[in-house]
């Protein structure tokens, strides 16, 4: 499938990556050449197989939800670029 | 004494009978790797903390309270989390980035008693073939040539480089699609991807969560084998890890097993030089000549396993990956607009593969598209499982070549996307299926560069897959001092 420049700006958008208009012919490309590539599992009769999410035949447990710790504000917030007062600071969100 | 050429097994030996110390040791190895960062394999050496914890190892093994691993310098990729330690994933969103916790594996080495002895060099967020992503400048193959330079492999081709350029007695890795298995290939040493589910991932940097596994980088098999058993274990910090007894991979290597050997036909494609051919030929005769029945098998998926790859290990990267925001930890790019300040932080932060594989991912799974895409990938991937665990009904192992060549040339593929993917064609199903599998040195090519084999197992059988290992160790002639 062709990812053209539309569609190319359209799944930055969605993947919060900004691009520069002369990127966008490049990056149009490589991803059509890559998706033209992967289109080669339409070869593959998949009718009635279970797709697979994990390979292992491990079943994975459920736990009880409960608080296992707890007051550690100060390591949660300690790699975060801008903070005050015990929270993240973010650009104002609500007009 | 030789403290350069010199493997794990043997520095416990040593150790253990004080005939060096801890202290000395990893004073040994600081300086080496100081001596040689031409090769960029460290993106950070631990240098004051490693001295010291070789000084409290000192006192244990003079206490006779030893444990496990004790006083052993340990080369880790730096994808693991460590405490209060830079850990950057050789990106520049984690370039800042100080874990407050430990992962779980690099936990398990230190409570045996390894010692931190710096974080390697790796593919951006280990999404690369070569290490040519890296943030920090690509990590030379210490097979380079005066006037050539080579690969290391990737994505963890500094642990690969350190091993074998003798700055590293042993290294940590991670492989998703081939990672520790392609580099263990290039420059010549053992990488063992363990079963899915055999090693935690927590605390690990995620890349491709159905698929990442951490494993050991060793000079030998019993190196491997004397990581792993640390290494692995179960963690109810991760879901998928598997809660199965405590492992014995180095005390169970003295048994001798007859083992069945499976060579897929699919593997012998055309585009195979001969020399990997001849020396695959070999490997065979070894396996004979240890009373090893050597069998032909059909994996018919083959084929199509690098395109499933693609489809989902770029669809959990971009699931995974959505987490560097600029808001919590990592890079920030100032923005007066939230959106901006996403788009922005990530746009700086990072690199041209790393959103390659972003958008590739939210394209494949954005509406419209998920069924054509990913739950495609999803259902050819029980495919490719499936032909494993009819294989796996003849053999108790499969053998092929870790990759379809020695190593490249930098820069000779980094424009090429698809190309630079074709590297990962032996090692990519293995992973698909959750396999253990070991890449285990043979010999040289005709540029006098290694080529490494793979030995697949069934799951959670290392066991046997480091019994085949020995084998070609044992009977290959490849030696490390035809370095040139």
């Amino acid at each position: 499938m062709d990812i053209d420049k539309k569609l190319v700006k359209k799944i930055a958008t969605l993947s919060r990556v900004k691009i520069e208009e002369k990127e966008v012919e490049r990056i149009s490309k490589d991803l059509s050449k890559i998706i033209t590539w992967v289109e080669k599992l339409n070869e593959v009769d998949t009718k009635d197989v279970t797709p697979v999410a994990n390979p292992s035949d491990i079943k994975i447990p459920f736990r009880k939800d409960e608080i296992n710790d707890g007051k550690i504000e100060d390591k949660i917030l300690k790699n975060a670029p801008e903070k005050k007062a015990g929270y993240f600071v973010v650009p104002k969100v609500v007009e | 004494m030789d403290l350069k050429n010199i493997s794990l097994e043997e520095c416990l030996k040593l150790l253990k009978e004080k005939k060096i110390s801890s202290k000395e040791l990893t004073t040994f190895y600081l300086k080496e790797a100081e001596a040689n960062k031409d090769l960029n394999a460290y993106i950070s050496l631990n240098s004051v903390n490693a001295i010291k914890s070789a000084e409290e190892s000192d006192k244990r093994i003079s206490a006779n309270t030893s444990r496990p691993l004790e006083g052993i310098p340990i080369a880790i990729k730096d994808l693991f989390c460590t405490k209060d330690v830079s850990t950057t994933a050789a990106s520049k969103m984690l370039n800042n980035f100080k874990p407050t916790y430990e992962s779980t594996v690099t936990q398990n080495l230190w409570d045996a008693g390894a010692i931190l002895l710096g974080k390697t060099n790796l593919d951006e967020f280990a999404m690369g073939s070569s290490n040519e992503t890296s943030f920090f400048g690509a990590s030379i193959n210490p097979w380079s040539k005066s006037n050539k330079k080579y690969v290391p492999g990737g994505s963890s081709g500094g642990s690969a480089a350190a091993v074998s350029g003798n700055i590293a007695i042993a290294a940590t890795g991670t492989d998703t699609g081939g990672s520790i298995r392609q580099p263990a290939s290039y420059c010549g040493i053992v990488g063992l991807k363990p079963t899915y589910g055999r090693c935690s991932r927590w605390g690990i940097v995620s890349f491709a969560s159905s698929l990442d596994q951490a494993g050991p980088m060793t000079k030998t098999v019993n190196d491997a084998a004397l990581m792993l058993d640390v290494m692995a274990g179960y963690d109810k910090k991760d879901s998928t890890s598997a809660n199965l007894e405590k492992t014995n991979f180095y005390k169970n290597l003295k048994d001798k097993k007859k083992l069945r050997i499976g060579i897929p036909k699919q593997y012998k494609n055309d585009q195979l030089n001969d020399e990997i051919i001849k020396l695959w030929d070999l490997g065979i005769e070894y396996f004979k000549k240890n009373n090893c029945e050597v069998v032909e098998i059909d994996l018919p998926h083959t084929e199509y396993a690098l395109a499933t790859y693609y489809i989902i290990s770029s669809a959990e990267a971009s699931s995974n990956l959505a987490r560097y925001d600029g808001i919590r930890y990592g890079l920030r790019n100032n923005s007066e607009n939230i959106n901006d300040l996403y788009e922005n932080t990530r746009s700086e932060g990072f690199g041209e593969e790393v959103k390659r594989r972003i958008m590739i991912g939210t394209y494949v799974l954005s509406a419209g598209y998920y069924d054509a895409y990913y739950l495609k990938a999803q259902k050819v991937r029980s495919k490719i499982i499936n032909d494993f665990k009819k294989a796996f009904e003849k053999v108790d192992i499969i053998f092929t070549p870790t990759a379809p060549s020695d190593a490249f040339e930098q820069g000779s593929k980094i424009d090429d996307p698809i190309q630079m993917y074709l590297n990962d064609v032996f090692t990519v199903p293995v992973s698909l299926a959750g396999l253990p599998a070991i890449s285990i040195p043979m010999g040289l090519s005709s540029n006098n560069l290694p080529l490494g084999f793979q030995i697949i197992g069934k799951s959670f059988n290392e066991d046997s897959v480091f019994k085949a290992a020995k084998i070609i160790e044992e009977n290959s002639n490849f030696k490390k001092e035809d370095k040139k």
